[in-house]
């Protein structure tokens, strides 16, 4: 049994290429239940986004499963001819596929490191194959892992904490100025690109008050219709900006449009409520010396692009961290991986039945007192004929299946029935599974061992 | 057993503010989760330890020094543990916490038996009761004047690291401290008046100017014209934090003079 990966990202292939492999969220169910059915796979799971398009998979051997995706892969777009994707892709198997998937729901494979969509499209990947059962053990465990982990560096780390945009930056400053920012006004002075994506940012924050103005009226007219916002004659704005909580300037003039006094005039009719400026014209707009006045918070270009390049800094400081974080749990959930091979769950069971059938013999000799050695051996026979009898089917059933697809619920299923934590921790299986490999036959005499 | 409770109080408070002022540093989900939770069971102990203590004593335990400075920490940590549940400022409590243990530590220092109550101080605990919820007020007043000088310099110097992920916004900050004065003042202003009152029915004198009776009536009219300021004037925001935190100074002076001196009844 082994977890394997196949897909590509936008690292490995252009747009032009995941857009064609892309299944869109109305074909996943679909898509899904293929899978499922797909020869020599046990399991399945489908992420697509703009981005990314992989799938994961439980299958008896990686190489056989990459050939299996591969295929599947080929018929979602069976226009694109094989050779023109395989280049493109990436194939991990075992701990590299699950670190993979849990990299991916921390963003830290993201175009933007941090970036929070990722995390919330995984858990609807996961629901959507939930919805089809193309998931089980090992996969739900595995999914289930990559969401908490990515939720975890999310609130453990630094990772998504600061903006990586200038518009983004900005709402984020003015969110530790207001509380709210529900009902605050926001004023626009030029609407330049930048100005615009910024009022966008702040509207889509929850300022409900848009206030433009520009040199040119009808263009004010023009704009403030899009933001459902009122337009202001641009030689009155001075007077207007006492109403304004969060002033975005960007003007192509080349001299200071907004003055300290202004500011001070407005702050004075504002009775001193904090006021927002973000000037991101070039040359600025906003006299510097309004950022030395109480209660205004003045914050250009320069500022705001330094501040996301500190910010993508911390973000990579910070990606190690989860990648430890990471790393940590890759290791946890591959020994549950191991431990749902069947092949280590019977010798576990073997030797729990040994150890029982070994100490119960002890404990009834040293209550008969003396015995012969005949007598001795027929009560070692009588105890490993009761084990032996009874644990033959639940061997034989678990040999079977130990190749197909089912084998690690047997195997969950075996270790809970007959409580074999213990005895998986116990000693190395690998090498225990060397030894025990072969079913042991009824009549083994299985009181060798004893003393 | 009021004194066990109270010792346990102590502990977990100590725990609990040495957690608190780690979490200024960085982010750490559990110690976060934990930290809350020494200080709910903390509170719980401090809840006990009242509790027994009046039933010990008879009467409500806010007749000596000691006594009121454990009701005042057992008060702010009330006020933390609301404010937490109802506005997730969890940062808070890395300036309440250090501020209760403070006050709890100090009590310990205090004389801690229980005295017989003299018939004369049998209504004495309103006026306790009143100065110190103002007090108490007046600190988370204190606490949200220090965030918000805090925030606004990470802010103005364009500094911003985990404390100003963790501090909350500037115009909530300046409502907390709005809304704190505007309950602390009439509380203060109670206090005042029913000490004046016992200082009348005990000693025969509203008033006999000792230092902490200036210290205050000098607090009680600072406050007044902050308040007085804010609706006015606009003294809001920058000035309002900077005069909170400076009138919380005065609080602490008069407290300490009652201490001190030793004039108060309560010494």
């Amino acid at each position: 049994m082994n977890i394997v990966a196949v897909g590509l990202n936008h690292k490995t292939a252009p747009v032009e290429l995941r857009e064609r492999l892309a299944v869109p969220e109305t074909r996943l169910p679909d898509a899904l239940a293929r899978l499922k059915r797909w020869p020599g796979i046990a399991e399945g799971i489908i992420l697509s986004t703009c981005n990314r398009v992989e799938l994961y998979a439980v299958v008896k051997e990686a190489e056989q499963g990459f050939d299996s995706l591969r295929d599947y892969l080929g018929t979602i777009a069976p226009e694109v001819p094989h050779g023109a994707i395989t280049p493109h892709l990436y194939c991990l198997d075992g701990r590299d596929a699950i670190r993979h998937l849990f990299r991916v729901a921390a963003s830290l494979d993201s175009m933007v490191v941090g970036e929070p969509q990722i995390l919330a499209q995984v858990k609807e990947a996961f629901e959507a194959a939930l919805g089809q059962k193309s998931t089980g053990v090992v996969l739900n465990k595995v999914v289930k892992k990559a969401l908490s982990v990515g939720k975890r560096v999310r609130t453990e780390t630094g990772i998504a904490e600061n903006a990586v945009s200038v518009s983004y930056a900005a709402v984020e400053l003015a969110k530790k100025i207001f509380q709210n920012l529900a009902g605050k006004t926001v004023l626009l002075v030029g609407a330049g690109e930048m100005a615009k994506l910024a009022a966008r940012h702040l509207v889509s924050a929850g300022m409900q008050h848009v206030m433009i103005t520009t040199r040119n009226y009808d263009l004010a007219v023009d704009v403030a219709k899009r933001f459902n916002g009122v337009p202001i004659p641009f030689n009155e704005f001075p007077h207007e900006m006492a109403g304004a909580d969060i002033v975005v300037c960007s003007t192509g003039a080349s001299s200071y449009v907004i003055g300290a006094a202004d500011v001070q005039q407005a702050l004075r009719s504002r009775r001193n409520r904090p006021m927002f400026l973000i000037d991101i014209s070039v040359p600025r707009n906003i006299d510097p010396a309004v950022g030395a006045l109480d209660n205004a918070y003045l914050y250009n270009i320069d500022d705001l692009q330094g501040q996301i390049e500190k910010n993508i800094e911390q973000r990579q400081r910070e990606a190690m961290k989860a990648e430890d974080m990471i790393r940590a749990e890759v290791g946890l959930v591959a020994a549950w991986m191991k431990s749902l091979e069947v092949v280590p769950t019977i010798v576990a069971l073997r030797r729990k039945a040994d150890d029982i059938q070994r100490a119960e013999v002890e404990r009834i000799l040293a209550r008969m007192g003396p015995v012969s050695p005949r007598q001795r051996q027929l009560v070692e026979d009588l105890a490993s004929g009761i084990t032996n009898k009874l644990l033959h089917g639940p061997l034989v059933a678990l040999k079977a299946e130990a190749d197909s697809p089912n084998g690690a619920l047997f195997a969950e299923a075996a270790q809970r029935l007959f409580n074999l934590e213990k005895e998986l921790e116990a000693a190395p299986l690998a090498e225990a599974g060397e030894r025990f490999g072969a079913e042991p036959s009824e009549a083994a005499p299985q009181g060798e061992d004893a003393p | 057993m009021n004194v066990l409770f109270f010792e346990v109080t102590l502990l977990l408070y100590f725990l609990g503010t040495i957690l608190f002022l780690i979490q200024l540093a960085g982010r750490w989900e559990q110690v976060s989760q934990s930290s809350f939770a020494i200080a709910g069971i903390g509170f719980f102990f401090h809840t006990l330890a009242l509790v027994s203590r009046m039933i010990e004593a008879g009467h409500i335990p806010l007749t000596s020094m000691h006594e009121a400075l454990s009701f005042f920490s057992w008060a702010l940590v009330l006020v933390f543990l609301v404010v937490e549940l109802r506005y997730r400022i969890h940062i808070l409590g890395s300036f309440i916490l250090p501020l209760a243990f403070i006050s709890l530590i100090s009590a310990a220092a205090l004389p801690k038996e229980i005295k017989a109550l003299e018939p004369i101080f049998r209504n004495v605990w309103m006026h306790v009761t009143f100065s110190l919820l103002g007090t108490v007020a007046f600190a988370v007043a204190f606490i949200a004047g220090l965030m918000y000088l805090i925030q606004e310099h990470l802010l103005k110097s364009k500094h911003r690291n985990v404390l100003h992920h963790k501090l909350p916004a500037l115009d909530f900050l300046d409502d907390l401290n709005s809304k704190a004065i505007s309950l602390g003042f009439p509380l203060l202003t109670l206090g005042i008046i029913t000490g004046a009152l016992f200082a009348e029915f005990a000693r025969g004198s509203f008033l006999n100017w000792n230092a902490e009776q200036i210290g205050a009536l000098g607090t009680w009219l600072f406050y007044l014209v902050v308040l007085l300021g804010r609706v006015t004037i606009g003294w809001r925001a920058k000035k309002a934090a900077y005069l909170t935190v400076v009138g919380f100074a005065g609080v602490i002076f008069t407290l300490v003079g009652v201490i001190v001196k030793g004039q108060h009844p309560f010494a």
